[in-house]
């Protein structure tokens, strides 16, 4: 079996509204483990276990948490649960099944860094996801780990649910602390970092649901031994949501490592229908598009030649030979020009722009010159935006470019054959 | 809920202002923020009307025009259109006679898109107001519809 459960080994097992079950599970152990040991040698073995962020940009956790925890006066931890990449489900799972377990990272983190405030930004269209997270704060308050002097201590930390409204682009670290403000959520210049100056100007840690979940674990088992699983460019394990046109569809945790082609053919039962895959999607909208061809590659955090990253937050979208591919980025490029803040110029035209281009290929009507248009288009968005969201938005043109040069010739000249070509 | 128990609920702060402005907008039957209550939210928060209207603008859940009762969101991202066999749109803009981005005459629906929300292993999803339905099929499109009709919300 290639399912390595430990994020999601309790899934199923404890109702997620108990406080009982989860500490019957040992919960909150860890927590009561971390202040034995002190700030120190827990940030040490954080670093040990070279555990990174599994929101999808895979910072090294360890450096931005002791940047973090030199920072003095009043600190804010964040858990972004602003889940919104299509094709990811997994923070959703973790907050339905598992919400202790984030509180317990939360509480790891605030301690061994010196926060006493925490918010958990969670998007209003994860209702029932708020409803249990809400009902968990209430529950660990009332078991004193959330507080004032938890377990007895001097340590004091509380947490509070803040929604989104719908907009993508708050999964951003400084969109998101902007809407935490009560603003529009448009993204700022760095540096300065969250980490020195965030909400409210106050240095903030952001990390995402998946990222603080693995805290307790690492507590657990210690960085040395976490390390020791995944491959040599990841440790630990990952979630993976795999969704398309694939027979199992699902939320799966495998540790780094595994191939893509395993999981969609051992995890996933493969494809239905006899069908053939055309492509797969790494990450989300926002990830590159890849060739059955390159499936053998493993999931981790090395990174493709052409692009910045490779499995993103972990979304793996199957999409079968029935599939055109101008209409997946067509749909992608919609995706990005609703969800961009407008603050930069890049993104906020550029995405536009590029909707038109690919619609000449959808529509038989492209050319030469708008390969051209669309191939340096989206080389600036992605060189010269200002946060991730245009930084990685046209991955998905790019790497079809590189992957599918023969779809876009023929389109070409399907389009040149007919005749609906201006020039 | 009126406003002012919305208001009362929270903080007298600047930063209390997304979670006031969902508030209103999942209380009122039509969903939308009055020009009035954008008054009023922004004399007691002590800010600027036009601060309200940019946040009320900018984010997709926010509506400063009346919608319907129902708020139907269908999923137009990938892992849903590739799971669509039978267009959910098509679906339900023929059953209820109304256009994307429109509201029934007799003000009980509106049809919307939604960026993914998240379900994409029970593709194609949607939501109606706060209640999310997967793995969607043209008679469970229909029959979800129709007895939001009967008032069972």
């Amino acid at each position: 079996m290639i399912e390595y459960k430990e994020l999601t080994k309790k899934f199923g097992k404890i109702d997620p509204l108990s406080i009982n079950d989860y500490l019957q599970q040992d919960g909150y152990k860890m927590i009561r483990k971390a202040i034995k040991m002190g700030p120190k040698k827990i940030l040490n073995e954080i670093s040990l276990s070279r555990i990174t962020g599994r929101g999808g940009a895979g910072f090294p956790v360890s450096i931005k948490m002791k940047s973090f925890a030199n920072e003095t006066g009043v600190k804010y931890i964040i858990c972004n649960a602003d889940e919104g990449e299509p094709g990811n489900f997994k923070d959703r799972y973790l907050m339905e099944n598992d919400p202790h377990q984030i509180i317990e990272g939360m509480l790891i983190s605030a301690f061994s860094t010196g926060a006493s405030r925490g918010f958990i930004y969670i998007r209003s269209e994860y209702q029932n996801a708020i409803n249990i997270m809400k009902h968990t704060i209430k529950e660990a308050r009332k078991y004193l780990f959330l507080g004032e002097n938890i377990l007895k201590t001097s340590f004091s930390f509380d947490i509070e649910i803040r929604r989104g409204a719908g907009a993508y682009v708050c999964g951003e670290e400084f969109a998101l602390i902007e809407s935490i403000e009560g603003k529009p959520g448009r993204t700022r210049v760095k540096p300065p970092f969250p980490s020195q100056k965030g909400v409210f100007g106050l240095p903030t840690l952001i990390n995402n649901v998946e990222t603080f979940s693995n805290l307790p674990f690492i507590m657990r088992i210690g960085g040395r031994e976490y390390n020791n699983i995944g491959s040599d460019f990841a440790s630990g394990t990952k979630l993976i949501s795999l969704s398309g046109n694939v027979k199992n569809k699902g939320l799966y945790e495998v540790s780094y490592g595994e191939t893509i082609k395993d999981v969609i053919y051992i995890l996933g039962g493969g494809i239905p229908n006899n069908r053939q895959i055309k492509m797969v999607q790494l990450g989300g909208a926002c990830g590159v598009v890849i060739p059955q061809s390159l499936l053998d590659i493993q999931i981790d955090n090395e990174r493709f030649h052409i692009f910045d990253s490779k499995i993103g937050a972990g979304a793996l979208i199957v999409i079968d030979d029935r599939h055109d591919i101008f209409d997946i980025i067509l749909r992608n490029m919609e995706f990005f020009e609703h969800e961009s803040c407008g603050k930069c110029t890049p993104c906020r035209e550029g995405h536009g722009q590029m909707v038109n281009l690919v619609k000449k290929f959808v529509n038989f009507q492209a050319t030469k010159k708008d390969y051209l248009s669309l191939k340096s288009l989206a080389n600036v968005i992605h060189e010269t935006s200002l946060c991730g969201l245009g930084q990685t938005s046209p991955s998905s043109i790019i790497s079809t470019m590189e992957f599918f040069p023969e779809d876009y010739e023929k389109r070409i000249e399907e389009s040149v054959r007919r005749g609906q070509t201006n020039g | 809920m009126s406003l002012e128990k919305i208001l009362s609920k929270y903080p007298q702060k600047k930063e209390y202002l997304i979670e006031i402005l969902l508030d209103v907008d999942e209380d009122k039957k039509n969903h939308f923020i009055s020009e009035e209550e954008v008054t009023t939210i922004a004399k007691h928060l002590k800010i600027k009307e036009s601060h309200v209207c940019s946040v009320l603008s900018f984010y997709t859940l926010l509506s400063s025009r009346e919608r319907g009762e129902y708020i139907i969101q269908v999923c137009k991202d990938v892992p849903c259109y590739l799971n669509d066999n039978f267009n959910v749109v098509e679906t339900i803009s023929k059953h209820l006679g109304i256009e994307m981005n429109d509201t029934t005459d007799d003000r009980m629906f509106s049809l919307e898109f939604t960026a993914c929300i998240g379900c994409c292993e029970n593709a194609p999803a949607m939501r109606i107001n706060n209640e999310i339905f997967v793995s969607l099929t043209k008679d469970k499109v229909i029959k979800i519809i129709d007895s939001k009709k009967g008032g069972n919300s």
